[in-house]
C-alpha cells in the first residue's frame, strides 16, 4: 500500500479522476498478454510530458516503483507490475502532432495505436512498414520499448531503423530529447537507438519522431505449398541467397497448416507439409519479375503448389491463412509458450530440424510459424499445463531451443524482448561482461532503480522497498 | 426452457481469454473511453475476478460492466471466441440478483413499483411523452430503453405512433397460394416507433406473395431485459413470444429489426429446445427477401431518372452474426439507389439498448465518429436495418449538423415498389 500522502500528491499533478485506487481498475491495469498479474498500489493516466516528469521526480525522491504501460499486448511481461507501484498507463497521449510530407517525418505521443498511425500516413501516400501482429491495438511507445518487428520487417527493418528522435523522461524526471527530425545525425552517443527495445527501464517515451517511406505503388502476394518442412526452410534460404528480399516471407510448418485448415476457406491439401506466405512490394512491372524469379527459385525444393493472388480480395484470402494461425493452435493444446528466437537466414532450414528434434526429446507437441525471412521463427511449446509433469518438459524444451538458436549464432528474442519471462535465460545468451555493462548503463541513469523494475535483469529487486 | 445460464457457468470462457488485447481495436466504448475497465479484456478480468471472490460488486466494477453496449464487436474478432457480451450479461444478472435492478434495470422494475417515479415520468413530459409509457405495455423494451428520468433535453427521438402498428392490421394477410406463410416479428421501435416501416414490410412481402402472419399477442423479445440483467423478464417474454408465435403454422419468422432478431435468433437459441427451433426459423427481412430472389424482381422496375446516393450502416446484432451482404444486395438492386460504401460501415452507432440511456455522453461520442463517416461518404442517405439504429443516427447527425436522410432499407423498397402485388 501506498501511503496516502503519495497519492495525493499523484492527485495534485494529474488530476483527480486521472488516479485510481480502486480495486476494480488495479485489476484491470494488472496483466498482459502473458497472462502474468501483479496487483499495482495506483494507476495514472498523465496527460502530458510535464506530468509524467513531474510524477518521476516524486517517484524518485520517495522509491516508488514506476511501470510505463501501452496497449498491455506485450509476450514478455515488459509492461507488468511486478513490484506493486505506480502503474503510468501512457493512452491519453495518443496524437499525432504532425506528419511533415516535405521531409517524410512524423511526430508522434506513445499512446497512438499503430495501425492508426499507418493509415494516417498512407492517406498521404506515405509508408510506416513495422507491422507486428498486434498492430490493431498497439500503442507506437510500446512497439519503439520493446523494438517491435512484425512480416515486413525483412525488407524494411524493425521499430529502431525508422525512429529519429525520441522526447523520454529519465527515471530522476528530467526531460531529455534524443536525435532529431533530420536523417543523420552523430553528436554525441545514439541514445534514440538505446531507448529503442531497453522495454521501458531506462526513461519513459513521451515524443517519438518517425521515419517515413514513399507508399509502394504495388505489392503481390503468392502462397507455396512444400512437401516437406525441410524444402520450405531451404527456400527461405535459397530466395535470400538470390539475392531477393521479399517484403514478407512467412513460414508455416505441417502442424501449424494443421490447426488451421479449418479456419479458412482455402483449400490446403494434405501433402503441403510446410507453407510459405510470399509478398514483394515496389513498382507493378518490377513486382512480377521478382514473383515469377522467386517461383523459378523454389520450384526444384518440393512444391507442391503455387498461388499468386491476382487481387487484393485473393491476397487477402491468402493472408487470411496467416492470421488465422494464433488462434487455432488451441486446438493442439491450451497453453502455448510462444518464443521467438532468431537465427541467421542460412540457419533456418538447421533450425527448424532441431526443433523438431527438441520435440521429440521432451515428448512436447511444438508448432513452428514466423517471419522465417529473417530467421525469427515463432517456436510455441503447445501443452496442457493441467497435465502433472508437462509444465516441466515445456520448460526443458524451451531452454533446449534457445540453446539451439544460440548455437547457430542466433538470439533467444527477435522481437518479443525479454521482460520477466525471459528474464532467467538472459545468461545463456549474454556475456557477464555485457551485462555488467548493462546494468552499469541502467544504475547511472536509475540510481534508485524506480523504473520498471524486475524486467531483463532478474537479481535485480527494487530498492528502498520494503 | 433452460434457464439462462450463470455467471459460475462461464468460467470455461473466461479462461479462455489470454489477455492478448485485440479487443481493444474493436470496442465502441474503449474506442470513446481508452479505459481498460471499458474493454472485454478488462471486464473478463473482473468477472474472473468476482468468480474467484478477489472482488465484490463495488461501485466501479458496476460501472465498468454497466459500460457495455453488447454490440458483440469483440466477440467477432476475439481469437479465442470469448463470448464477452454473454458474461457481462451473466454478471448484470448476477447484480440484479444481489443488489436488486435498480443499477441497470431502472427503467423496468423501479418505474413500475413506484409510484412517485411514475409520476415523475408523467410530468417530464416533452421530450418522451409521457402518453407513451401510457401506450407502451409494461413489459415493452421501450420502457427499459427510454426511462423518461434518464433522458436527457438535448436527444432526439422519434415521435410515438397515434396508433400502435399491430392494431391498424389484421393477424392474417392472405398472398398468394403456394408460397411461404412467414410471421412477422414487429419488435417494440416498429410497433410503437416506426410503423412506416411496418407498413414498408408487408408491401414488399405483398410485391413476392408472401403470406404474413402478424400475431396480436407477441411482446418484446427480450433483448434490453438481457442488457438490464433481468433474466426474469427474459424468460417471461420468450415463454410469450414462443406461445404467439406457433399459434399458427409458419414456415419463418421475419425481423427487421437487429436487436430483435439477435434476441430471437440468438437469445432463443440458448434457452434451447423449442425456443432453439423457434431461432432456426428467424430470419432477418433481407435474408429472407434474397432468398426469395427479390433482388432479381427489383431489376424489371423502371429506372430512375433521379438517383439518391445512399450508404448502409451495419447494425452490430447483425454484422456481428454474419448478416451484411443481403441488406447491401437488396439496396443495389434498387431502381433509384446509387450505393456508396462508407469506411466503417460496421461501427456501432453506439445506441447499445439501455447503454445510450445511461452513458449518453459516451453515446454521443461513439455516435459522433459515426456521423463523420457517413459524411464522409457524401451519401445523401443512411439506410440500415434497425429503427434503434436510425434513431441514434438520426440523433448523431442532428448534433453533427449533417443534413442526411437517416432510414430503414424498407423505406427506400416502399418508394419504388407498386401498392398492388403483380399478377
Amino acid at each position: 500500500m501506498l501511503d496516502a500522502r503519495i497519492i495525493k500528491v499523484l492527485q495534485g499533478i494529474v488530476g483527480k479522476q486521472y488516479v485510481s485506487t480502486e480495486k476494480a481498475d488495479l485489476i484491470c491495469y494488472s496483466y498482459d498478454a502473458t497472462q502474468r498479474q501483479f496487483l499495482p498500489d495506483v494507476v495514472v493516466h498523465p496527460g502530458n510530458t510535464e506530468e509524467v516528469s513531474l510524477i518521476m521526480k516524486m517517484a524518485n525522491a520517495e522509491r516508488v516503483p514506476v511501470f510505463p504501460r501501452g496497449a498491455g499486448s506485450g509476450f514478455t511481461g515488459g509492461s507488468l507490475p511486478t513490484e506493486g507501484g505506480i502503474v503510468l498507463a501512457m493512452t491519453r497521449l495518443d496524437r499525432i502532432l504532425q506528419i511533415d510530407e516535405d521531409n517524410l517525418v512524423a511526430t508522434v505521443e506513445p499512446g497512438v495505436v499503430t495501425e492508426q498511425f499507418q493509415k494516417a500516413v498512407e492517406k498521404v501516400g506515405l509508408f510506416y512498414p513495422p507491422d507486428p501482429a498486434s498492430l490493431k491495438f498497439s500503442t507506437l511507445g510500446g512497439n519503439v520499448a520493446e523494438c517491435a518487428g512484425g512480416p515486413r520487417c525483412v525488407k524494411y527493418g524493425v521499430t529502431k531503423d525508422f525512429i529519429l528522435g525520441l522526447e523520454v523522461v529519465t527515471p530522476t524526471g528530467d526531460i531529455i530529447r534524443t536525435g532529431g527530425a533530420t536523417m543523420k545525425g552523430v553528436v554525441g552517443y545514439d541514445l534514440t537507438k538505446l531507448m529503442c527495445g531497453s522495454e521501458g527501464t531506462l526513461a519513459i517515451i513521451t515524443k517519438i519522431i518517425i521515419k517515413l517511406l514513399p507508399l509502394p505503388e504495388a505489392k503481390k502476394t503468392m502462397l507455396v505449398l512444400f512437401d516437406s518442412i525441410d524444402g520450405a526452410a531451404q527456400a527461405v534460404s535459397d530466395i535470400i541467397r538470390g539475392k531477393i528480399i521479399p517484403t514478407t516471407l512467412e513460414f508455416m510448418d505441417g502442424a501449424t497448416i494443421d490447426c488451421v485448415r479449418q479456419a479458412t476457406d482455402l483449400e490446403l491439401p494434405e501433402q503441403a507439409q510446410a507453407v510459405l506466405i510470399i509478398e514483394v512490394d515496389g513498382d507493378a512491372d518490377v513486382i512480377s519479375k521478382q514473383a515469377a524469379r522467386i517461383a523459378e527459385i523454389v520450384q526444384p525444393l518440393g512444391v507442391v503448389e503455387t498461388r499468386i493472388a491476382e487481387t487484393a480480395e485473393e491476397s487477402e484470402a491468402l493472408w487470411q491463412v496467416r492470421r488465422s494461425v494464433s488462434a487455432s493452435l488451441r486446438k493442439v493444446n491450451p497453453d502455448k509458450f510462444n518464443e521467438d528466437i532468431c537465427v541467421p537466414r542460412s540457419k533456418v532450414p538447421e533450425m527448424i530440424r532441431k526443433v523438431e528434434a527438441i520435440s521429440q526429446k521432451h515428448q512436447v507437441s511444438i508448432v513452428n510459424f514466423g517471419h522465417a525471412g529473417d530467421g525469427n521463427i515463432h517456436v510455441n511449446v503447445m501443452i496442457d499445463s493441467k497435465i502433472p509433469g508437462q509444465q516441466k518438459r515445456a520448460d526443458a524444451a524451451i531452454e533446449d531451443i534457445f540453446k539451439g538458436a544460440l548455437e547457430l549464432g542466433g538470439t533467444m528474442s527477435g522481437e518479443h524482448g525479454v521482460g520477466v519471462m525471459k528474464a532467467p535465460y538472459v545468461r545463456m545468451e549474454l556475456s557477464g561482461g555485457a551485462i555488467a555493462y548493462m546494468k552499469t548503463i541502467k544504475r547511472a541513469l536509475d540510481p534508485n532503480n524506480i523504473l520498471n523494475t524486475g524486467k531483463i535483469f532478474l537479481e535485480d529487486q527494487a530498492a528502498g522497498l520494503s | 426452457m433452460k434457464k439462462l445460464k450463470k455467471l459460475q457457468e462461464y468460467r470455461e470462457e473466461i479462461e479462455q481469454c489470454v489477455k492478448c488485447g485485440a479487443c481493444r481495436a474493436h470496442c465502441p466504448v474503449f474506442g470513446a473511453e481508452k479505459h481498460e475497465g471499458r474493454v472485454a479484456r478488462g471486464k473478463v478480468a473482473l468477472a474472473g475476478a468476482l468468480l474467484d471472490g478477489e472482488i465484490d460488486l463495488e461501485k466501479k466494477l458496476l460501472e465498468d460492466m454497466s459500460q457495455c453496449l453488447l454490440c458483440g464487436s469483440c466477440y467477432a474478432q476475439c481469437p479465442n471466441k470469448v463470448p464477452t457480451e454473454e458474461i457481462v450479461a451473466a454478471v448484470r444478472r448476477e447484480i440484479a440478483a444481489k443488489k436488486g435492478l435498480s443499477t441497470f434495470g431502472k427503467g423496468l422494475t423501479s418505474v413500475l413499483k413506484n409510484p412517485s417515479l411514475m409520476n415523475t415520468l408523467a410530468k417530464t413530459g416533452g421530450v418522451l411523452s409521457s402518453l407513451l409509457f401510457k401506450k407502451l405495455p409494461a413489459d415493452s423494451g421501450l420502457r427499459l430503453r427510454f426511462p423518461a428520468p434518464f433522458i436527457s433535453g438535448d436527444r432526439t427521438l422519434p415521435p410515438i405512433a397515434a396508433k400502435p402498428f399491430r392494431e391498424q392490421h389484421p393477424e392474417v394477410i392472405e398472398g398468394q397460394p403456394g408460397r411461404p406463410t412467414v410471421a412477422f416479428f414487429t419488435g417494440c421501435g416498429i410497433n410503437y416507433m416506426y410503423p412506416a416501416i411496418g407498413e414498408a414490410l408487408l408491401r414488399a412481402l405483398k410485391f413476392i406473395g408472401v403470406t404474413v402472419i402478424i400475431p396480436a399477442e407477441q411482446g418484446c423479445c427480450g433483448l434490453p431485459a438481457v442488457s438490464a440483467g433481468s433474466g426474469d423478464v427474459v424468460e417471461a417474454l420468450a415463454a410469450r413470444n414462443l406461445k404467439a408465435l406457433t399459434a399458427r403454422p409458419v414456415d419463418f419468422v421475419v425481423t427487421a429489426c437487429a436487436s430483435c432478431n439477435a434476441g430471437l435468433g440468438k437469445i432463443y437459441a440458448d434457452l434451447e429446445g423449442e425456443y432453439a427451433d423457434l431461432a432456426e426459423r428467424t430470419k432477418d427481412i433481407f435474408v429472407f427477401l434474397v432468398e426469395q430472389g427479390l433482388p432479381e424482381r427489383l431489376a424489371v422496375l423502371p429506372a430512375s431518372a433521379e438517383k439518391v446516393r445512399v450508404t448502409y450502416h451495419d447494425p452490430c446484432h447483425l454484422r456481428t452474426r454474419g448478416i451484411t451482404r443481403e441488406p447491401r444486395a437488396i439496396l443495389k438492386a434498387l431502381p433509384q439507389v446509387e450505393y456508396v460504401e462508407m469506411e466503417a460501415a460496421g461501427s456501432c452507432c453506439g445506441l447499445g439498448g439501455t447503454y445510450s440511456v445511461y452513458h449518453y455522453e459516451t453515446s454521443k461520442k461513439i455516435g459522433a465518429k459515426k456521423a463523420g463517416h457517413i459524411s464522409a461518404s457524401g451519401a445523401d442517405t443512411v439506410a440500415t436495418d434497425c429503427p434503434g439504429c436510425i434513431m441514434q443516427l438520426q440523433d448523431s447527425l442532428n448534433h453533427a449538423g449533417e443534413d442526411v436522410r437517416v432510414c430503414h432499407i424498407l423505406d427506400l423498397l416502399m418508394d419504388v415498389l407498386p401498392e398492388e402485388a403483380p399478377a
